[in-house]
């Protein structure tokens, strides 16, 4: 169930969800637009923290220009459900993988574990690939490349997000 | 771009954790041996340059109590660009991309609950007349970690 938040805070966390002020007080400048102190601003970030409402807060990149020019989402069957999660914490341990995930398989979908897998080229991926099958025994694996991006963004959580009606 | 060493020190540390505090900069030139104008004007060369796409929150749809799926769809080639603009008019799809399989059109859904997930993925099935569409919610997260650590050349000069 959405979390009931309030207005005050959903104000602040709409300020935090995109890019902050480049500036050398990023906070004071929040602070300013929203009137109320900097102080506030930085400890309501905290606690958002805290709160797991956010987990992490710094700097998101461009792989691309920062020299992670490759992807691949590598898919892995394990047909035996109680071998999926010593599975999948063995393939999270790559330093390569970013995101490894159990999702529902289908008649014609046989995958249950997906590993976001990353490389400086898509050659290097597969070789990565195929030292996680290796690893794990699995061979019923193969590994999706991105041909192209049609969107790729933050989720704004803040834009709309419904108030307690004695606030709106 | 051509990224520095000094660079890539402020990237490791920026990605983990953005400094909350009066003087962010500060701080991270402190932990890099630099004063607070060259960390600023550092990461601001990295944001104008687009290494960096954003400072800020990311947050987590499971903690704010939402609900986020991975969706597939299969579309002939030929229609794929039509497809994916109806996916993409979606605040709730942050990424959509083309990829080499069977099932190429793959997109993420954020929701407030599973209900509204359902209704998108019905309307798309009917607007882009593709479908019905693939729905894989997570059942286990094992790893999410989206910060990439830089490794360091060896220092030519001191």
């Amino acid at each position: 169930m959405k979390k009931e938040i309030k207005a005050s805070d959903v104000a602040i966390m709409k300020e935090l969800q995109g890019h902050l002020p480049m500036v050398k007080n990023p906070f004071a400048a929040i602070a300013e637009k929203l009137g109320i102190a900097e102080d506030e601003v930085i400890n309501k970030t905290r606690e958002y923290g805290e709160k797991k409402y956010y987990r992490r807060f710094g700097a998101t990149l461009r792989h691309h220009k920062a020299g992670f020019t490759a992807n691949g989402m590598g898919i892995w069957s394990v047909p035996k459900e109680e071998e999926r999660a010593p599975m999948g914490e063995l393939l999270s341990n790559r330093p390569e993988v970013s995101h490894a995930y159990e999702r529902p398989s289908f008649p014609d979908w046989p995958y249950h574990l997906f590993t976001m897998i990353h490389g400086e080229s898509e050659e290097e991926v597969l070789k990565i690939a195929k030292g996680m099958s290796e690893e794990t025994g699995i061979t019923e694996y193969d590994v999706l490349f991105s041909t192209r991006e049609f969107k790729k963004s933050s989720m704004r959580y803040f834009d709309a997000w419904p108030l307690p009606d004695n606030e709106q | 771009m051509n990224l520095e060493d000094i660079d890539k020190r402020i990237l490791n540390i920026i990605q983990t954790g953005f400094p909350i505090t009066h003087a962010p900069y500060t701080e991270i030139g402190e932990k890099v041996g630099v004063d607070e104008d060259e960390a600023f004007n550092r990461v601001k060369a990295m944001f104008d340059g687009g290494v960096i796409r954003r400072i800020g929150g990311s947050f987590d749809s499971r903690g704010l109590g939402w609900t986020s799926t991975l969706c597939a769809l299969k579309v002939p080639s030929d229609k794929i660009e039509e497809a994916a603009k109806v996916v993409s008019r979606y605040a709730n799809v942050t990424h959509n991309y083309e990829r080499n399989h069977e099932y190429n059109l793959w997109f993420t859904v954020i929701a407030p609950d599973t209900d509204e997930v359902d209704r998108i993925l019905k309307e798309i099935h009917r607007d882009s007349g593709f479908g019905p569409v693939r729905n894989m919610p997570l059942i286990k997260k094992f790893k999410i970690k989206v910060d990439f650590q830089f490794k360091e050349k060896k220092e030519a000069t001191a």
